[in-house]
């Protein structure tokens, strides 16, 4: 057998690794897809932990099976309910196509104060065959258990009169218990189509 | 010269490589430096200072904050840069707005507010309005700060906070504050300063850098 020496040199020209090395994968980690078909909820309850410092929900296209339906999230604060005690803001830009409706308003129906219920992520939303809601929700240090767990989201939605939203929404769980499950799902109906992926944010802890 | 053998084990064992074969961060968002309070006045990250990097190597940096505590209630934290890695007192315009609802369902609504704003100030930005001081109140925040080696144009950043403020009421406030503005300055910003006012601070702070190719 020819005798291979390794120098410096090898090692530097490495380009790929075994999946055995466990390497830094970027500061974006991709932990979770869950994809909607028909769906009444779609759970993350898995991988929220103290692995991260915090973590993002990107979801696209959600699609909802009923016209004039709002977009839902809630978490679970240590047992099977997704009822964590939250107190959260809400407000939206709205523009609506034929130009009628163009404002910037804080929405005192959709906040919620000291309320198990869930939050909502959207304003009234179309389900026609092109209509959905997209967006982005970060929760921070969920495992924690001396601090109250806050959220931010911004999504992008389609309003079911025809136009645009912008809404911005944010708020805590006022618990000290660690969350550990998160919920979406829509106000009435199912989820009929849509893709939320989960990732860890940051180096691992 | 010992004989060094390598084998297909050792090759598996690997944790790290060399960065020029595409070791440590592979993505674009590149975490530089995680840094933690602990009832401290201030906490900076400096160019050159506890492997810190702020300058040229990316034109944007990141600023994620975690679980940022006041140990006195009602009290403010700032923000605040420096172009000489001693001095926090760069000039500043700013906005800030924020959304707000207290627990007892008293106060809700969407503000500008000119009381947090800065016009031409050297003084530091808040966060939010009055940090609460409660056991399990916290204030979360992205700060995003744009191409600070610059030496042409001012430097342009944002915050985006969460938090628990006190608010000016008696009841916990979940406050979601927006800031933006510039530090009016064609000199290069090499750090920055979050710093408790009247109070220490606890948290973590982690700092990232965007690739731009």
């Amino acid at each position: 057998m020819a005798i291979r020496t390794a120098v410096n040199r090898a090692l530097t020209a490495i380009t790929a690794l075994p999946t055995a090395a466990a390497l830094v994968d970027g500061n974006l980690t991709l932990l979770t897809t869950a994809t909607a078909s028909s769906s009444a909820t779609l759970d993350f309850t898995s991988s929220i932990d103290s692995t991260y410092k915090s973590y993002m929900f990107k979801f696209y296209d959600m699609h909802p099976a009923t016209d004039g339906v709002f977009f839902h999230v809630n978490f679970r604060d240590g047992d099977t309910a997704y009822d964590a005690t939250k107190t959260t803001t809400w407000f939206r830009a709205l523009h609506s196509e034929d130009n009628s409706i163009a404002n910037l308003t804080y929405d005192a129906a959709y906040d919620l104060a000291q309320s198990t219920s869930a939050q909502r992520l959207t304003g009234s939303l179309g389900n026609g065959n092109d209509e959905s809601i997209s967006g982005e929700l970060t929760l921070y240090n969920p495992s924690s258990t001396t601090f109250v767990k806050h959220f931010i989201y911004r999504g992008a939605a389609y309003f079911n009169v025809n136009g645009a939203f912008d809404i911005f929404s944010a708020g805590y769980c006022n618990v000290t218990a660690a969350i550990d499950g998160v919920q979406f799902t829509m106000s009435s109906g199912n989820i009929d189509a849509g893709t939320i992926k989960m990732y860890g944010v940051g180096p691992k802890q | 010269m010992a004989l060094v053998k390598y084998n297909d084990r050792s090759l598996r064992n690997l944790t790290t490589i060399p960065a020029a074969a595409g070791g440590g961060d592979t993505g674009a968002l590149v975490h530089i430096k995680t840094l933690t309070a602990s009832n401290d006045s201030t906490l900076a990250f400096i160019h050159g200072t506890n492997d810190v990097v702020l300058d040229n190597t990316y034109p944007i940096y990141i600023v994620k904050i975690i679980n940022l505590f006041s140990h006195t209630d009602d009290r403010a934290v700032l923000l605040n840069f420096t172009i000489d890695g001693t001095n926090f007192n760069v000039t500043k315009t700013t906005t800030f707005f924020r959304a707000r609802h207290n627990e007892s369902d008293s106060v809700a609504g969407l503000d500008y507010r000119t009381r947090a704003d800065l016009a031409q100030s050297t003084s530091g930005q808040e966060f939010v309005e009055g940090f609460d001081g409660e056991a399990d109140a916290n204030v979360n925040s992205t700060i995003f700060l744009y191409n600070p080696s610059s030496t042409t144009f001012v430097k342009h950043f944002t915050m985006d906070t969460q938090g628990t403020g006190n608010g000016g009421t008696n009841a916990q406030t979940s406050t979601n504050a927006f800031v933006g503005g510039y530090c009016n300055t064609t000199s290069a910003v090499t750090g920055f300063r979050v710093e408790g006012s009247s109070t220490t601070i606890s948290g973590t702070f982690q700092l990232y850098g965007i690739k731009d190719a």
